[in-house]
């Protein structure tokens, strides 16, 4: 019996919140260096052309400008062509609007699928078309017979829109060559400081064990602080050639600009069914748009997207395949859920065809594909090899919580007065902590593993280091828990170190959910190790065989006798070392990594209910449920936070969201006035609950979060949607659902 | 051009550039970066702060229009980390932030909302903060934060 509380498990509050609330963190822009220098840069004003002459000699003149460089070649809209260095962030702007730019325009393309038509345009001149990278449909045969085998057959074309990750922290750069003992330090808003360090000294030239790179506070990521970026190594190849701190914060306008875009998909999608609802086959293509860059992810993402479009269900057969196109707009990389919601969100469009084809409710057509729980680990019609699924208990729940059955009466009732009600339901799963590293590419330089270290104090106060780097997540304090369950010692009596590669063992980073998954994991192994070896050393001290000594939370004792030694006496001795341990080092620390050998699949099933306003085409929200199954959950709070964030992320693309640009590559949604945030108005409260199918794959049992909702809530809002349009005859309509575009649907099934 | 600007219960004379934003002003001349810039636009919030007591977003005011006046930052809440305002001690037990970068803006937009109504339905909270974007917390979290402060507010604080 532990004679200690556990920590894991409880609803902990946040050690990182009390700096935020108090306006005392520290973000990579609140830095200030002895003369610091200010980056501002020049951006192309065309999405593609020939630079003809770039004359900086005004702002060389202008008083407080330090320096400018340029660039030489230009393609892809808002590329620097130059950049300004000043004594301040003014007098940066103001140079940046002295230098004169001379660009002969191109004729750019811009949408995705007109980029299949090289004849239209094309992004590179010397290629044969805009293909970046095609995936060949595989199982094409065996899908073709499946379709034959079919009822029916529906298919659709959807969009799944650019949009933009919005981190409210936007970029930002602080770089400091210092020329002593010849060492560069990079504060950078990134999620991945390591692979930072990596590419910095690939780029520079510089050995990595001189480069320091450290993500200071950083104001949240969604994927687009995946990729390293140009100005993070321009800054540093700046600031050594100067040999002055240099720093830049992108602008939002920068940001919506020039910092990775995601989703950016058309899917063309053909599914067999039976007409009992059994869903056989699904077959088509998917398009993605990896702008003229194509960043870190970028084209892998789009690979994701058939690997889980079988979602939770056991279809036959799946022959789809991938074309990723150029086209002069920015890059496309990881926006939370990379390629599994555009995955979700087609199967579940395809749910709702075959309802509406076969006359049977959207609900049972999903169950009635649902893969059974006796079938795990399941190996899905795309290849994907499933840990865990109990999809049916989530789904009664989902249910019972929103009652479906009075929900649909009342939706009867509404229509029969003529309101427009409907009801939406998506039931989705996705891939989170990637691995084994065997899949991964040299291009990447790192695996999917995760490190995890403990340090032990003399007084058994311990130090955890992390590669994970979280932005938001709230690692310090779950890390915190873990650690402190480990040894019985207060949470209190744990510090969180992460996000600094001179601090921190090599480690990759924070994203697709792998922050606990992996990087928890990570750690439980290293508190494991220590475990272990203060159980040795705690036995000699005993006078006892380390098989007889039992730990109960916070001491060792041996079995059947008095004798104990509390952890932090242990801790005391391993450090005092006057009675050796034979065979031991003195301390009490460990490193450790953890590679997955495979990945979980975390799901959930969304209910919600809309009503649509036919006269304005507005959507309002009635009601949302939301129950999720993440296996063994840490700290509730955190992953609460987690879902509910996630939800209304997905209900933004969904509704109001969307990257547009004119037919000459300008953005026309460039600041936060023209792209359209999901705000606190526009949502009921989310009812939550939960399921708890543990994974085998890590000790932990613990599946990933971070994703699950914008997987989730994207469908489930389009379904409620088309559920409540469908009676006027609508029968397809592509996101953001804004009031002109549903109001339009409303027109176009009039006529 | 010379201003005399009270920040957070200290008066600063400066002399500033007149297109000195009032935001720049905070974080670069005083030192105050709690107070963040997320969009230049007005849109997002994160720079609010309080002018004479009311919420205004700095990244749009010009440090010269605060002459003579009154401003409290995110600094100025809370004397130290024992005596938290409401506002700050909802946020922390109701997990009301994620990454932190617009609960400082988000802090100062509710705390003057509290004193104008300090029993807020959730639907004035949420039309309260339209004017500040958050991207972590889908919102439900801040508005459960700005309930848990009006709830000890009048537990006599």
């Amino acid at each position: 019996m532990p004679v200690r509380p556990i920590s894991v498990g409880e609803r902990i509050k946040r050690r990182e919140d009390p700096r935020l609330i108090r306006g005392l963190a520290t973000y990579t822009d609140d830095i200030k260096l002895h003369g610091m220098l200010h980056a501002a840069f020049v951006r192309s004003d065309y999405a593609t052309g020939k630079i003809e002459r770039i004359d900086l000699a005004q702002a060389h003149a202008r008083k407080g400008v330090i320096a400018a460089y340029t660039f030489d070649d230009l393609r892809g809209k808002v590329q620097p062509v130059a950049v300004v260095i000043a004594e301040d962030r003014y007098i940066a702007r103001d140079a940046a609007l002295d230098v004169a730019v001379d660009i002969t325009p191109g004729r750019p393309v811009i949408d995705l699928r007109g980029a299949l038509d090289p004849t239209k345009g094309k992004v590179y001149a010397d290629h044969a078309d805009n293909v970046a990278l095609a995936v060949p449909a595989a199982n094409a045969a065996e899908v073709e017979k499946l379709f034959n085998e079919a009822d029916g057959v529906v298919k659709l074309e959807l969009v799944n829109q650019k949009v933009a990750p919005v981190s409210m922290e936007p970029r930002a750069v602080l770089a400091h060559w210092d020329e002593g003992p010849q060492k560069l330090t990079v504060w950078t808003s990134t999620q991945v400081p390591h692979l930072v360090k990596q590419q910095l000294a690939q780029c520079l030239g510089i050995s990595e064990v001189r480069i320091r790179v450290v993500a200071p506070e950083v104001g949240g990521g969604f994927g687009c602080k995946i990729p390293v970026y140009p100005e993070e190594c321009l800054l540093p190849w700046i600031s050594r050639r100067l040999r002055r701190p240099v720093k830049w914060a992108e602008t939002r306008t920068e940001n919506l600009l020039n910092t990775t875009h995601g989703r950016a998909h058309v899917h063309e999608i053909e599914a067999a069914y039976r007409k009992d609802g059994e869903l056989l086959a699904l077959r088509g293509r998917v398009l993605s748009d990896v702008g003229a860059y194509p960043s870190f992810f970028g084209p892998a993402i789009a690979t994701f997207t058939p690997l889980m479009m079988p979602g939770c269900y056991r279809l036959s057969g799946l022959s789809v395949e991938v074309v990723c196109l150029y086209t002069n707009t920015m890059a496309t990389d990881a926006y939370r859920g990379a390629g599994r919601p555009e995955a979700a969100y087609t199967v579940e469009r395809v749910m709702d065809a075959i309802a509406a084809a076969t006359g049977l409710d959207p609900v049972d057509v999903r169950r009635r594909n649902f893969i059974p729980k006796s079938a795990f680990p399941f190996t899905t019609a795309s290849g994907a090899v499933y840990d865990s699924g109990d999809y049916g208990p989530t789904l009664d729940k989902a249910l019972a919580r929103f009652d479906y059955a009075g929900a649909k009466a009342r939706r009867e009732q509404a229509r029969a007065q003529g309101k427009l009600v409907g009801i939406g339901v998506a039931t989705f799963t996705e891939i989170c902590g990637l691995g084994p590293s065997t899949g991964a590419s040299p291009i990447q330089r790192t695996g999917s593993w995760e490190s995890g270290a403990v340090r032990v104090e003399p007084t058994g106060n311990v130090i955890v280091t992390t590669g994970a780097s979280p932005h938001g997540q709230g690692q310090e304090t779950a890390f915190a828990q873990m650690a402190a369950d480990a040894f019985g010692i207060d949470v209190g009596d744990v510090e969180v170190l992460h996000g600094d590669t001179d601090v921190v063992t090599h480690g990759v980073g924070t994203f697709g959910s792998r922050g606990l998954v992996v990087g928890g994991t990570a750690l439980h192994m290293a508190l494991e190790k220590v475990k272990a070896k203060a159980a040795r050393i705690a036995a000699h001290l005993l006078d006892a065989k380390p098989e007889q000594v039992t730990f109960d939370g916070d001491t060792f004792r041996v079995a059947g006798g008095e004798r104990n030694m509390t952890f932090r006496k242990v801790a005391e001795a391993a450090h005092l070392w006057n009675v050796p341990v034979p065979g031991e080092e003195p301390g009490l620390e460990a490193v450790a990594r953890f590679e997955p050998t495979g990945t979980t699949f975390p799901f959930g099933s969304h209910l919600c209910e809309v009503e649509v306003d036919g006269d304005s085409g507005e959507v309002h929200i009635l009601r949302y449920v939301a129950v999720d199954d993440a296996g063994k959950i840490v700290n509730p709070l955190l992953a609460e936070g987690q879902r509910l964030g996630g939800i209304i992320q997905g209900l933004g693309q969904a509704l109001c969201e969307e990257i547009r640009y004119d037919e000459n590559g300008q953005l026309l949604t460039a600041t936060l006035m023209d792209y359209a945030m999901p705000k606190a108005h526009m949502f009921p409260r989310i009812e939550l609950d939960s399921t708890c199918t543990p994974t085998h794959l890590n000790p932990l049992g613990a599946k990933g979060i971070g994703e699950l909702g914008t997987i989730g809530s994207t469908p489930c809002l389009v379904s409620a949607v088309l559920d409540a349009l469908r009676p006027r005859g609508v029968t397809h309509i592509d996101m953001p659902l804004t009031p002109l575009r549903v109001w339009n649907a409303l027109q176009g099934a009039a006529k | 051009m010379k201003v005399s600007v009270e920040v957070n219960g200290q008066v600063h004379e400066r002399e500033v550039a007149p297109r000195l934003l009032l935001v720049h002003f905070l974080r670069e001349n005083l030192g105050l970066t709690g107070t963040h810039i997320g969009c230049e636009t007005t849109i997002c919030g994160a720079c609010t702060v309080h002018l004479d007591g009311r919420a205004v977003k700095s990244c749009t005011l010009f440090a010269v229009q605060a002459d003579g006046r009154r401003v409290t930052t995110v600094e100025g809440l809370a004397k130290d980390a024992e005596h938290l305002h409401p506002v700050q001690t909802g946020f922390w037990e109701e997990h009301g932030l994620q990454c932190g970068y617009c609960t400082p803006g988000m802090i100062m937009t509710t705390s003057a909302l509290l004193k104008d109504n300090p029993n807020p339905t959730e639907a004035e909270i949420r039309y309260a903060i339209e004017g500040n974007i958050c991207r972590c917390t889908g919102y439900q979290q801040i508005v459960n934060a700005v309930q848990h402060a009006a709830r000890i507010s009048k537990g006599g604080r």
